[in-house]
């Protein structure tokens, strides 16, 4: 009876503390609204599944305790009822993978629409190239690197040339506009994370790797990295800033003299 | 209805091998130290198992303080909490519960269970716990060298493995790599000798569709470990040659603290594929003995025979081979060829069904049943509601876009606990006082065990479930601290505040448990041979505990399933395995 109740107060309470703790996801930001409602969804049919075979447990646990005239049944299998609840199980399974297959088709395609930019990552700090007039980011290898060209831009490149570098932590965007964002590392792995974003993706040096987002709200987010990367990876920290249609066009004129 | 895994009256073969010979020790060390005894055999790798886990264990101390009150405590720096969450990580997965499970529970289990004296290679065997030693020496002489013990995570990611910036780079990685490939070696000693005793030396009459759930789990973990193994194997040679020769396996080329590296041309995520193929498979290794056990724990406790037996092993097989398709779900996020996110999902969302299935079936076993509330059974309803709450957040993180925004973060890692630590914690805690009367052959003292079951199971719930919503809120894993950031409210602090507490007063009672296990194997009450009425051959013993050769001057013969109990028409509620169908109506 007792280990009954301790049972149903723990899973009753984690349905509680679900619903009514302040904890859960800090306000989207980004066209990923899609993301959380499969994360809803989610929620909903697992959390039925967990609330009722545990229910069911607490009831057995009761109803067939031990008492000195108790015998339990003989029944070692049932075809039936093994088949039903695998087809069961086989289409709530299936309702959350559906959508999820096909949302992971926008998460792997970025609109023909988006900008793209380039994300540094080193060890333990941020840059960032934004394509110059030409609207394309030139070459770049580890080879090329010096004192002054820490990014590896390729000089014989001429899309390279006017590529704007930002040696600052802290990127703006453009609210609204579909942005690729091209991951590059010339170190170890790191990630690039905006919790509002949703989306996240690893840097893997020797390659360029790709995540997209529309940032729809103006405001100041954390970036941070979640791949582990070394002593410094708690403290790599960075800045987005969205901003709205005109405080960025100021700001993009600016900018160019960053070059 | 069709009794068809109940086959009282088929007819019994002879056994594969007739009566094998024994090895006598005539020396204490060969009795004690070197035995070839596979029951001495198995509490040296549980002891040695248990005793590096609890190293882990304080190790997830200084980490839970160092979250709960970032700065507080001046030696729990960045570095040594990488290094602590690696080595707590590492030794809990590989050198605790994949040892514990096979090497101790396998060794002991497997020749009782089976019907047979030992295993059938016994100086194998006790070569495997020696290589598995020195395995444990190793790793441990990793918090002792020059730079620290590898602080990579548990993972061991190149190329920041063996780069500076990160602890351990020096000698402490190459020396994880080494532990761990010895302790492959040993472990393929161990578990060839599994498999081939399970299909070779079983007594007469025990079919495999006859054994116990509990080997049958054993079996095809000891399988995937076979399989998934070599690919640790290799790459921990490939990562040690790209340090020591120079190579370029995982290594491409890059700038590292300034200066152009020496490497060009490796793929650091050729490196996560091979980890994850041992990794995945990894999870059922340590999942599968405990779903085979935790199977007997509630079928012999609530006096009912195991619901839907034959389904129980083909689940445990099904699962084991989907288990080698599913590794990249770990690299959603890594940077491969997103569209295998596809595969990788669907593959993932498939094993959820036998999984499940499994649940129903262990949960329709307490139906209609005669529920003991004894130790064992009470760690197994834990079991089941870790293991459930755990695989459903598994249906979050095998969904490659619901993954999304919580991989990386301590959703993971809340995940993983619940289902891969503390269920199969739980499912050691209960084995262990099951078994424990036929191992020492005395009680532990009840009142201590039941401390342990209350603290161990409200308490570990405490600790996990919170931190699922730390993890949704965007708090990354493998983070020294996280202040000063906009979006975390400041009452995330006090939830970590929380989870620490609750994880120290769990702690401390696996210290009582540890305390119950020793003193009570030297002043415990006497133990019948058979005290939970159970119908396995363990049970059936001539001398409680066993002596050398298991059973008496016959092995005994086998004629039933490993369930029948409650059989209607017989008096006892149970009928053991050797038992002749003419006797069972007595
Ligand atoms: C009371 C018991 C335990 C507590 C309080 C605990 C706590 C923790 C904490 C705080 C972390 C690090 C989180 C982070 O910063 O990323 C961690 C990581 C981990 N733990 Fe545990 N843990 C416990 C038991 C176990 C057990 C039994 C296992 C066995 C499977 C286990 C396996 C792991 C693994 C694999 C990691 C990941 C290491 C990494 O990120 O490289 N833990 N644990
Ligand atoms: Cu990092
Ligand atoms: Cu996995």
């Amino acid at each position: 009876m007792f280990a009954a109740i301790v049972l149903l107060v723990l899973v009753l309470g984690t349905v509680v503390f679900h619903l009514l703790s302040p904890w859960y996801f800090t306000p989207i930001a980004s066209n990923w609204s899609s993301m959380d409602s499969t994360v809803t969804l989610t929620f909903i049919v697992t959390g039925l599944a967990f609330v009722l075979v545990n229910i069911f447990i607490a009831y057995c646990l009761i109803k067939f305790r031990n008492k000195p005239e108790r015998r339990a049944e003989y029944e070692p299998e049932s075809i039936k009822m093994e088949s039903w609840l695998t087809i069961l199980t086989t289409v709530g399974i299936a309702a959350m993978l559906a959508p999820g297959l096909l949302i992971w088709k926008d998460v792997v395609t970025p609109p023909d629409d988006s900008m793209n930019l380039e994300v540094l990552a080193r060890q333990w700090n941020w840059s960032y190239r934004l394509p110059g007039e030409d609207g394309k980011l030139g070459a770049v290898a580890v080879s090329h690197t010096t004192a002054d060209n820490p990014l590896g831009i390729d000089p014989s490149d001429p899309f390279g040339q006017d590529d704007i570098i930002v040696y600052d932590p802290v990127l703006h965007l453009k609210v609204d506009q579909p942005v690729t964002f091209l991951l590059r590392s010339t170190d170890v792995l790191h990630n690039f994370t905006v919790p509002q974003f949703r989306v996240k993706m690893d840097f893997v040096p020797g390659q360029v790797s790709y995540i997209w987002a529309e940032p729809q709200k103006e405001g100041s987010y954390d970036l941070l990295c979640e791949e582990l990367c070394g002593v410094g990876h708690y403290a790599m920290r960075g800045r987005v800033i969205v901003d709205s249609e005109e405080a960025y066009a100021s700001l993009a004129s600016r900018s160019t003299h960053l070059r | 209805m069709e009794y068809a895994a109940h086959d009282e009256t088929s007819f019994v073969r002879p056994a594969e091998v007739g009566e094998m010979e024994l090895y006598h020790a005539k020396t204490w060390l060969g009795k004690y130290v070197f035995s070839q005894d596979a029951k001495t055999i198995a509490i040296q790798y549980a002891g040695t198992a248990i005793a590096i886990g609890m190293v882990a264990l304080v190790l997830s101390w200084f980490m839970r303080l160092q979250l709960a009150w970032p700065n507080t405590f001046a030696f729990i720096d960045p570095a040594y909490y990488l290094q602590a969450v690696t080595m707590h990580g590492m030794i809990m997965v590989v050198y605790l519960l994949t040892a514990l499970f096979l090497g101790g529970f396998g060794n002991y289990l497997i020749p009782l269970m089976v019907g047979a004296r030992d295993m059938v290679f016994p100086w194998l065997n006790m070569i495997s716990f020696w290589v598995y030693f020195t395995a444990v020496v190793l790793l441990a002489a990793s918090f002792f060298v020059g730079g620290g013990s590898t602080g990579a995570g548990w993972t061991l990611y190149p190329p920041q493995a063996i780069l500076p910036g990160t602890p351990g780079s020096e000698a402490g990685i190459l020396l994880m790599l080494a532990s761990l490939a010895v302790f492959i070696i040993g472990f393929t000693m161990g578990g060839l000798n599994y498999v081939v005793t399970i299909l070779q030396a079983r007594t007469r009459g025990m079919t495999l569709m006859r054994m116990p759930l509990t080997v049958w789990g054993i079996f095809v973990a000891t399988i995937l470990a076979l399989f998934a193994f070599p690919a640790l194997f290799v790459s921990a040679i490939m990562m040690s040659l790209d340090v020591l020769l120079g190579t370029s396996f995982f290594m491409p080329a890059i700038m590292t603290m300034g200066n152009e590296g020496s490497h060009v041309g490796g793929n650091p995520l050729l490196f996560q594929h091979l980890f994850w193929f041992f990794g995945h498979p990894e999870v059922y290794i340590v999942a599968l003995p405990a779903f085979g056990i935790v199977s007997d724990l509630i079928s012999i406790h609530a006096r009912k025979n195991i619901f839907g037996y034959r389904m129980m092993v083909w689940a445990i097989v099904i699962i084991g081979a989907l288990s080698f398709v599913v590794w990249a779900h770990h690299m959603y996020v890594s940077g491969m060829n997103p569209y295998f996110g596809f595969f990788f999902a669907t593959t993932t969302l498939i094993i959820a069904v036998p999984t499940a299935l499994k649940v129903y079936n262990w949960v329709l076993t307490l139906w209609r049943g005669n529920i003991h509330l004894t130790i064992p059974m009470l760690f197994s309803i834990a079991f089941l509601l870790f293991f459930i709450n755990g695989g459903m957040t598994g249906l979050f993180l095998g969904n490659a876009t619901v993954s999304m925004p919580l991989s990386d973060t301590l959703f993971v890692v809340a995940h993983f606990h619940m289902v891969m630590a503390v269920a199969p914690v739980m499912v050691v805690c209960g084995a262990i006082y099951h078994w424990y009367p036929k191992i020492t052959g005395r009680w532990y003292h009840e009142g201590m065990a039941r401390f342990h079951f209350w603290v161990t199971f409200v308490g570990s719930y405490l600790v996990f479930l919170p931190m699922h919503y730390l993890g949704i809120m965007g708090v990354p894993r493998r983070y020294f601290e996280i202040t000063g950031t906009t979006f975390l409210p400041d009452s995330a602090q006090s939830v970590n505040a929380s989870i620490t507490i609750a994880a120290l007063v769990v702690g401390f009672a696996q210290i009582v448990f540890l305390y119950n296990l020793i003193t009570s194997a030297f002043n415990g009450k006497k133990a019948p041979g058979n005290p939970w009425n159970a119908t396995t051959l363990e049970w059936q013993t001539e001398t409680t505990p066993p002596g050398h050769g298991n059973f008496g001057k016959e092995l005994p013969c086998v004629y039933r399933w490993a369930y029948d109990y409650s059989v209607p028409g017989v008096e006892d509620d149970f009928i053991p395995q050797n038992v002749p169908p003419r006797n069972a109506q007595a």
